[in-house]
C-alpha cells in the first residue's frame, strides 16, 4: 500500500488554503452564520422537563423529611437518586449528575414539631434555566400539606411552616444567554463544519477534478485529512467571534481555563470534520451532501439540550441524543465556563466524542472512493 | 513477436455500468515507445478503457498488465508513472496556471518541483500569465496546460483522452511534433481521437464500437482488413447524388471525400458494372483509389451497427 506522504499532504493543504482564499462565499459564511444565529437563537425557547435528578442531604433524618422527599418524587419533577454527604452533594452537581441537591438542615424536625420554621436549602444547576423553572416552581407550591395527618404519635403544630431557600447555582440570575451562548458555540460549529466538509469532495467530484486527483498517487487518508485542516482554523476562529459576543455583549461569565475551552472546542471541531468529510464521500453530489448536513444537524438542534433541556426528553431522545456529539459538547462548554470545571471532571463527556470521531473516521476511509465506479 | 517490450497488455478486459455493457473482452497490446491511436465513435467506451488502464475503474473481469505492473491490483504504482489527461478539463478553475502545475508536482512527490513547474511554464510559454487562474484560460490553453500537466513528472506512458479536440491546427501541428518526440525518447503513447489525420499519424491504430475491438494494426492494415475497392467521384452537381449511389448494387458505403464522392464495397466487379450504369449518361467521372482510413471506418462503424440491430 501506498505510505503516508507528507509533501503530498501539505500539497493538499496548500491548494484547500488557496481555494478557500478565493472562495468569498464561504468567507462570508464563516462570519456570517455566526453573527446571524447569534442574533436569531438569543431568546430561549420554553420547555418544562420532568424527573429531574436530584441528590439529597440528610442532616436530620426523620419522618417529615422522609414524607417531603416521597412528595417531591410524587409531584413527578424530582427523580430522587440518594442520599449523599455534602461534599457529594457538591461533586454531583458539578458533574451534572443532578440537578438538584435539596439539603435538610439539622434540627429540621425538632423545628417543625415546635412550630419553628426550619430553612430547606435547594440548591439548583441553573446553567440551563429553563430546565429548573418548573421544579422550582412546583416546590413551592408543595406546600405543608405533604405533613399529612397521618404520621402516628406526632402532634403537629395547626399551621407548620417551612422556609424554601433556592440557590441558583452557576447562573443565580436565570439568564438564558448563559445557556444559549455556549449551545450556539456548538450549534454553529455542527452547521458550518460538517457542511463546509460535506461540500468539500462532492464539489471536486462535480467538477471532474476528483478524476485527475485520483490519478495522482494520493491516498485517501492524505486527502481527506489535507481537506480537513483549514476548516479547523476556520471553526477556530468561529469559536473565537462566538465568545467575544458572549463576553463582551452577553456577559457569560467565563470561569473555566480558555486553553481547556479551546481544548475541547478543537476536539468538537474534528468530530465535525470527520463526519462532513465521511457525508462528502459518502455523497454522489453537492445537493446530497447537503441533505446529509440537514439530516443530521435537526437531531442535533433538538436532542442535544440545545433547544430543550436535554432531561426534559422522553428516554428514547435522550439516548440518540447522547450519540450526538453537541450533546457532550454542550455540558463540556457549560461545565468550563459556568462551572469552572477542570479536566477530570470532563471526561465523562469527552470520550464519547472520541469514540464518535473513531467510529466516523472508520466509516469515511471505507467509503472513500478510490475509484470512479 | 519481436524484442520490444509491451507497455500495456490486457486481455479480455469487461466492464458494465448497471446492464450497459460498455466494454466487452477488450485485448490491447502496445509496445514501448509507440504511438497507438484509440478510436472509435461517441460512447463507444474509449474513455471506460482508458480509465480502466490507469486504475480509475476497476474492470469487472479481465487481466493484464500496464509497465509490467498488473492492472487490477497495482494501480497505486501505475499511477505513479503515468500521465494521464482526461477528455473533460479536470485541472483547478479557482487555482492558477502555475499553482496547478505545483500542485500536481507534490502530488507526485517530485524532488525539482519548482525547476519543473518554471520548466513546464516556459515551454508552454504560458510564463508570463502565470497567475492567471486555470478556469479563465481559453478552451485550447485549458488542454495545453493539461497537456502540461501530465507530462511534469516524467511519466513512461502517457494516455491521452481526445488531448486535441478544440485545439487550432497550428497548436494541433506543435502538439503532434511533441508527442513524436516523447515518442522517440522512448515514451509510450496512447492516445483517443475523432481526426483522421492524427490517427494517421500514430503508428498502430484501434478502432473500437460499442465496446468492443473491431480492428486494430497500422493503418494500412487496417484498411486492408476492410476489403473495400473504392471508386471516387468526381465533377459538377454531386450533391444530391450521394443518396441515389447508395441504392446501386454492391455500393456499401457513400462517403463525401473534400469535393469528391468515394463509393466503396467488397465486390469489384459488381460495384464497377453498377457505377459504370449509373454515370453513362452524366458528366461526372469515375477512377479506382485506394480506400482511406476514413472509408474503412465508416465501414467498420456500419458493420457494427448491423450486427448491433439484428
Ligand atoms: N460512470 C458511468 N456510469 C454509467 N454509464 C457510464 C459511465 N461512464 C460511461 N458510461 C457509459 O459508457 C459508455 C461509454 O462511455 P465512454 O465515455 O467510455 O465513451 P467514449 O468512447 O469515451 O465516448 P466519447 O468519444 O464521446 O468520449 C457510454 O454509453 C456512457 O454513457
Ligand atoms: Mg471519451
Amino acid at each position: 500500500m501506498n505510505r503516508f506522504s507528507f509533501s503530498r499532504w501539505l500539497g493538499i493543504l496548500i491548494k484547500e488554503f488557496i481555494q478557500l482564499k478565493r472562495d468569498r462565499l464561504t468567507f462570508g459564511m464563516i462570519v456570517g452564520i455566526p453573527i446571524i444565529q447569534l442574533m436569531l437563537f438569543g431568546f430561549a425557547i420554553n420547555s418544562d422537563p420532568k424527573h429531574l435528578p436530584t441528590a439529597v442531604v440528610m442532616a436530620d433524618p426523620g419522618p417529615f423529611a422522609r414524607a417531603y422527599v416521597a412528595a417531591m418524587e410524587n409531584s413527578d419533577y424530582f427523580k430522587i437518586i440518594g442520599s449523599v454527604d455534602e461534599r457529594e452533594a457538591d461533586r454531583l452537581l458539578d458533574r451534572s449528575a443532578v440537578q438538584f441537591v435539596v439539603t435538610f438542615p439539622v434540627g429540621f424536625h425538632r423545628d417543625l414539631v415546635r412550630g419553628k420554621t426550619p430553612t430547606l436549602l435547594v440548591e439548583a444547576d441553573a446553567s440551563d434555566p429553563v430546565a429548573v423553572g418548573g421544579a422550582i416552581s412546583v416546590l413551592n407550591h408543595l406546600g405543608m400539606e405533604v405533613f399529612a395527618p397521618d404520621l402516628p404519635g406526632i402532634k403537629l403544630p395547626t399551621a407548620p411552616s417551612l422556609e424554601l431557600r433556592v440557590h441558583r447555582r452557576y447562573n443565580p440570575e436565570s439568564l438564558s444567554a448563559y445557556n444559549v451562548v455556549p449551545g450556539l458555540l456548538g450549534v454553529i460549529l455542527t452547521m458550518t463544519m460538517v457542511l463546509m466538509t460535506g461540500l468539500a469532495m462532492t464539489r471536486e467530484r462535480e467538477r471532474g477534478t476528483f478524476e485527475n486527483l485520483l490519478a495522482t498517487p494520493a491516498t485517501p487518508v492524505e486527502v481527506m485529512t489535507g481537506k480537513i485542516v483549514p476548516y479547523i482554523l476556520i471553526g477556530l476562529i468561529q469559536v473565537t467571534l462566538i465568545l467575544l459576543a458572549a463576553r463582551w455583549v452577553f456577559d457569560v461569565p467565563m470561569h473555566g481555563s480558555l486553553i481547556l475551552l479551546y481544548g475541547m472546542v478543537l476536539l468538537f471541531i474534528c468530530a465535525n470534520l470527520t463526519l462532513g468529510i465521511t457525508f462528502s464521500s459518502i455523497a454522489r453530489n453537492q445537493l446530497q451532501a447537503m441533505q446529509m448536513t440537514f439530516f443530521f444537524f435537526l437531531p442535533s438542534i433538538l436532542l442535544s439540550g440545545f433547544m430543550f433541556p436535554f432531561r426534559g426528553m422522553p428516554e428514547w431522545a435522550q439516548a440518540v441524543g447522547n450519540v450526538l456529539p453537541l450533546t457532550h459538547f454542550l455540558m463540556l462548554v457549560r461545565g468550563i465556563l459556568l462551572k469552572g470545571n477542570g479536566p477530570a471532571l470532563l471526561w465523562g463527556h469527552t470520550w464519547p466524542i472520541l469514540l464518535f470521531i473513531a467510529a466516523v473516521l472508520a466509516l469515511g476511509l471505507k467509503t472513500f472512493r478510490r475509484t470512479l465506479d | 513477436m519481436n524484442s520490444v517490450p509491451l507497455v500495456i497488455d490486457v486481455t479480455g478486459i469487461n466492464k458494465r455500468f448497471g446492464d450497459k455493457h460498455v466494454v466487452r473482452n477488450l485485448d490491447l497490446q502496445v509496445k514501448q515507445g509507440e504511438i497507438f491511436g484509440f478510436l472509435g465513435p461517441n460512447g463507444s467506451g474509449k474513455t471506460t478503457s482508458i480509465r480502466m488502464l490507469c486504475g480509475l475503474l476497476t474492470p469487472d473481469s479481465g487481466q493484464g498488465t500496464c509497465l509490467g505492473l498488473d492492472v487490477l491490483k497495482e494501480s497505486a504504482a501505475i499511477k505513479r508513472q503515468v500521465g494521464y489527461m482526461t477528455q473533460k478539463f479536470s485541472l483547478w478553475d479557482d487555482l492558477s496556471i502555475a499553482e496547478n502545475l505545483d500542485f500536481v508536482a507534490r502530488m507526485f512527490g517530485m524532488k525539482e518541483r519548482r525547476a519543473a513547474v518554471e520548466l513546464a511554464l516556459e515551454e508552454l510559454d504560458l510564463a508570463g500569465r502565470r497567475h492567471q487562474l486555470a478556469g479563465t484560460l481559453s478552451g485550447g490553453w485549458k488542454q495545453r496546460l493539461a497537456l502540461a500537466s501530465c507530462l511534469l513528472h516524467r511519466p513512461k506512458l502517457l494516455l491521452l483522452d481526445e488531448p486535441t479536440a478544440g485545439v487550432d491546427p497550428k497548436a494541433r501541428r506543435d502538439f503532434w511534433e511533441q508527442i513524436h518526440q516523447l515518442s522517440a525518447a522512448g515514451i509510450t503513447v496512447l492516445v483517443s481521437t475523432h481526426y483522421m489525420d492524427e490517427a494517421e499519424r500514430c503508428h498502430r491504430l484501434a478502432y473500437i464500437a460499442y465496446g468492443t475491438l473491431l480492428a486494430s494494426g497500422t493503418a494500412a492494415e487496417v484498411v486492408a482488413s476492410q476489403k473495400l475497392h473504392t471508386w471516387q467521384i468526381s465533377g459538377d452537381g454531386l450533391h444530391g447524388l450521394a443518396e441515389r449511389l447508395r441504392q446501386l448494387p454492391g455500393a456499401e458505403l457513400v462517403a463525401s471525400f473534400g469535393a469528391t464522392l468515394h463509393v466503396s464495397g467488397r465486390e469489384r466487379a459488381r460495384l464497377q458494372a453498377s457505377l459504370e450504369a449509373f454515370l453513362q449518361n452524366t458528366s461526372l467521372t469515375m477512377a479506382s483509389v485506394s480506400p482511406s482510413l476514413e472509408d474503412a471506418f465508416i465501414h467498420l462503424m456500419q458493420g457494427s451497427q448491423d450486427t448491433f440491430g439484428s
